[in-house]
């Protein structure tokens, strides 16, 4: 009997922002299916044992999912930042962290400042090794006195000849207990050839070797990220050739600027996404507990806090894609996207992002009950995972200075 | 790849739309406030615009535009220093009237839709009781059959543009409650204000919203005949249903442009006042609170904007639409809120608008579904 045409008018056939594409959706597919198949499964036992497979670096790289955001001359299939985003995403939905946080740190920053600085013969000869998954990467910047604040570096590299030697110490260094290739920032002087004695001017990547003589390092102890290989690492007289400089020297600062737009927004998919899943093992403990006769998923509060919690996903995913458009178009060469506008949208993606990841996991936690604080169900690992969001990559309260400087506040 | 909606097109309906409400509009919010009345030469004015149809199609009085145009206009209308216009204008164009074009007939098009979009005849949405607000099934009012139209009865209240209006979309009880059919026995009607029954009962005085008319309606007895059926008898559960889509909407918008104006006048209220020798942006605690503001505005308006693109493209996507009323009127209130405290005893006088907008904004976390009906809505679409 219903005639009733639920179509509002006018009609516009495309959308007005598009954004993934088929081949996206169907990278999607494979990429779910390869997380559910090779990582899901093994997470609980991987936590345990404080570690994972080096090989899961090879068989990302044999699937192609670590080299997605790069060109064919190095062995990448594209560079696609789209393709890219779907990879952080469904990896996050692994609900593992640590894993996450050391691929993620040998594709995501590694490889990308190895792609930026350095020149087509260092590109060629580090870049296959690492999108194949066979070399692990890693990128040290923070130090024991100096974490956002990078002008404060103190690790110097001193020129030695044609060379160069490398002093100094770097700290919470995502898979560097086991990688292979580390970049690192470090001061040269004006001496030894640094455009200015201003400390940004200073800064230089440097490319060593786990090899190298004069490198050492630990793996610290974390209270989440367990499977992550995150460690010190320490640079005593380390001999490097010029071959070993990545871009010129005093270049170092424009990279690390230019990189975080996308650390942040992988950073930004991940919590969404991990987020999301986060919230799904919530609920799906919510239906099956009991408790005064009927399912605690049932209970008003919970129903309701469930819908915050869901729209504020939506909204902080709403967030993070407006700010995937921006990183996309800008590195398409949109005359019309400019630099503040995306510094802006990514630090308020990753500042909203972080927190809401952790909230959610907090509420997940909260509607576990007794269950939530046991280390047998695997709520309590997203909570602590989640908890660095909002301090790695650059702090809640450094996001805010950073955005309040694009208002000119 | 694209990174806004709007087209040049858009950016000059914009620019000739502010340019209106700043010239036109805003130099008499303060008055139309006092008065609790908006003059009523806005809505003829604001029809020989062509900006009560945007979206319209052209044989039926609109602009013929895609409803990104209605988004140009709601964001810009945010400018009028007021929160009541914008309302009554979105009761106009967005709430009173979309239900005619999607189920009207010919008749009801040219009776009602054309005169609305010139803005000749004032439109108002009939939806709340005294005792049935967002449960709509619980409506009383009633159409009982009376030869070839219907005799109605009934209360609505807290109706927007009710004390003027022409005629108003009303949701009507046409047969008793079936709990075999339980979203049957409801209808549309377009009920002229000028028959014999109808009352304007009272004009509610509210805490906010002051220059905005809101009234108690009375209908006893009311003939109504048989061609103010709008849609389909029984059906009008449905079709309220999809109505508020629209209206949920619009206020959503509303709602996080509104923010931005706030968020703009507290930043430069901060950057202007000086504590202890400084501009009080200058206190990190400030600089931080107006970032975590912009970066929620921010990210609700994304969110409305994948709902306004959805919704242009012919998508009903309910749980989406809710999650927008619900942020961005919470959203809406907190930042009137934070800028009062930003404005201290300034923002508590009546001498700036600051807490008219505070009173004002209040009101999107109670109309078009509280909070917390939004979040039934959203926890059933969980399929909690």
């Amino acid at each position: 009997m219903s005639t009733v045409n639920l179509t509002p008018a006018p009609r516009a056939d495309e959308p007005a922002m598009p954004l993934f594409r088929e081949e996206h959706d169907a990278l999607r597919d494979s990429a779910r299916s390869f997380v559910e198949r090779e990582i899901a499964p093994n997470v609980e036992a991987w936590e345990r044992d404080g570690s994972f497979p080096r090989e899961l670096f090879a068989s990302a790289g044999a699937a192609g999912f670590l080299g997605l955001k790069f060109d064919a001359e190095v062995e990448g299939s594209g560079p696609d930042l789209l393709a890219q985003a779907v990879w952080v995403e469904e990896l996050a939905r692994s609900l593992s962290g640590g894993v996450a946080a050391d691929l993620g740190a040998s594709t995501d920053l590694a490889a990308v400042y190895i792609d930026r600085a350095g020149t087509a013969d260092q590109r060629a000869a580090l870049l296959p090794a690492l999108l194949r998954g066979e070399r692990l990467g890693s990128l040290a910047i923070t130090e024991p006195d100096a974490g956002s604040d990078v002008a404060a570096i103190t690790t110097r590299a001193r020129r030695n000849g044609d060379g160069w030697r490398l002093n100094g110490t770097k700290v919470f260094i995502t898979g560097a207990a086991r990688s292979d290739d580390i970049v690192v920032a470090a001061k040269v002087s004006a001496d030894d050839g640094a455009p200015s004695d201003d400390p940004h001017g200073q800064l230089t990547l440097f490319h060593v070797r786990a090899d190298d003589d004069g490198f050492s390092r630990r793996r610290l102890p974390m209270m989440g990220w367990r499977t992550s290989f995150t460690g010190e690492v320490t640079f005593e007289e380390v001999r490097l050739d010029d071959d070993r400089r990545l871009g010129e020297v005093g270049s170092g600062f424009g990279h690390i600027t230019a990189a975080f737009a996308w650390e942040r927004l992988a950073m930004s998919l991940g919590a969404v996404a991990a987020a999301e899943r986060t919230l799904e093992v919530g609920i799906a403990h919510a239906r099956d507990r009991e408790a005064f006769g009927r399912p605690i998923a049932t209970f008003q509060v919970w129903r309701h806090r469930f819908a915050d919690l869901h729209t504020r996903i939506r909204t902080a995913r709403a967030l993070t894609y407006q700010a995937l458009r921006l990183v996309v178009a800008q590195a398409e060469g949109d005359p019309d996207i400019d630099d503040t506008q995306v510094v802006r949208t990514v630090g308020m993606a990753k500042l909203l992002t972080q927190r809401l990841a952790f909230d959610v996991a907090d509420e997940c936690v909260q509607v576990h009950g007794g269950a939530g604080y046991m280390m047998e169900y695997p709520i309590q690992r997203a909570w602590r995972d989640a908890r660095v969001g909002p301090i790695g990559g650059g702090t809640d309260q450094i996001m805010k200075e950073i955005i309040a400087k694009t208002y000119g506040l | 790849m694209r990174t806004t909606p709007f087209t040049a097109e858009h950016d000059a309906l914009r620019a000739s739309i502010r340019r209106f409400v700043e010239d036109e509009l805003a130099p008499h919010a303060r008055q139309w406030e006092d008065d609790g009345w908006i003059a009523d030469w806005v809505w003829p004015r604001m029809g020989e615009l062509g900006l009560l149809g945007l979206s319209v199609p052209e044989e039926y009085g609109g602009q013929g535009g895609d409803y990104w145009s209605t988004v140009v206009l709601a964001e810009e209308l945010t400018r009028c220093g007021s929160g009541s216009l914008p309302m009554a204008i979105g009761v106009q164009t967005d709430m009173a009237t979309p239900p005619i074009l999607q189920f009207g007939t010919e008749q009801q098009k040219q009776d009602y839709l054309v005169p609305a979009m010139q803005g000749t005849k004032i439109a108002s949405i009939g939806i709340s009781e005294p005792d049935a607000g967002s449960d709509v099934r619980a409506i009383r009012t009633r159409a009982r059959p009376d030869g070839d139209g219907w005799v109605i009865n009934g209360s609505k209240t807290y109706i927007t543009n009710g004390v003027r209006a022409d005629f108003v979309t009303m949701v009507v009880r046409t047969a008793e409650a079936d709990p075999g059919d339980p979203w049957g026995g409801i209808s549309l009607f377009l009920i002229d204000t000028d028959l014999p029954g109808f009352e304007v009962a009272a004009k509610l005085d509210k805490v906010g919203m002051r220059a905005s008319d809101t009234a108690l309606l009375h209908l006893e007895d009311v003939p109504v005949p048989g061609d103010a059926l709008l849609g389909t008898v029984h059906e009008g559960f449905k079709q309220i249903m999809w109505q508020l889509q629209g209206e949920r909407l619009i206020g959503a918008i509303g709602g996080v442009a509104g923010a931005w104006r706030t968020w703009e006048t507290a930043l430069a209220y901060t950057r202007e006042r000086e504590a202890f020798g400084r501009p009080i942006a200058g206190f990190q605690v400030t600089r931080h609170t107006l970032v975590d503001l912009a970066t929620e505005i921010e990210a609700a308006q994304a969110l409305v904007y994948e709902a306004c693109d959805a919704w242009n493209r012919g998508e009903y996507d309910v749980e989406r639409v809710a999650m927008c009323k619900l942020i961005a009127a919470q959203l809406a209130f907190k930042v009137a809120d934070t800028s009062m405290q930003l404005h201290g005893g300034y923002g508590y006088s009546r001498e700036f608008d600051v807490e008219r907008n505070w009173r004002d904004s209040r009101l999107a976390r109670i109309g078009g579904g509280a909070d917390e009906v939004q979040r039934e809505i959203i926890s059933k679409l969980m399929g909690l």
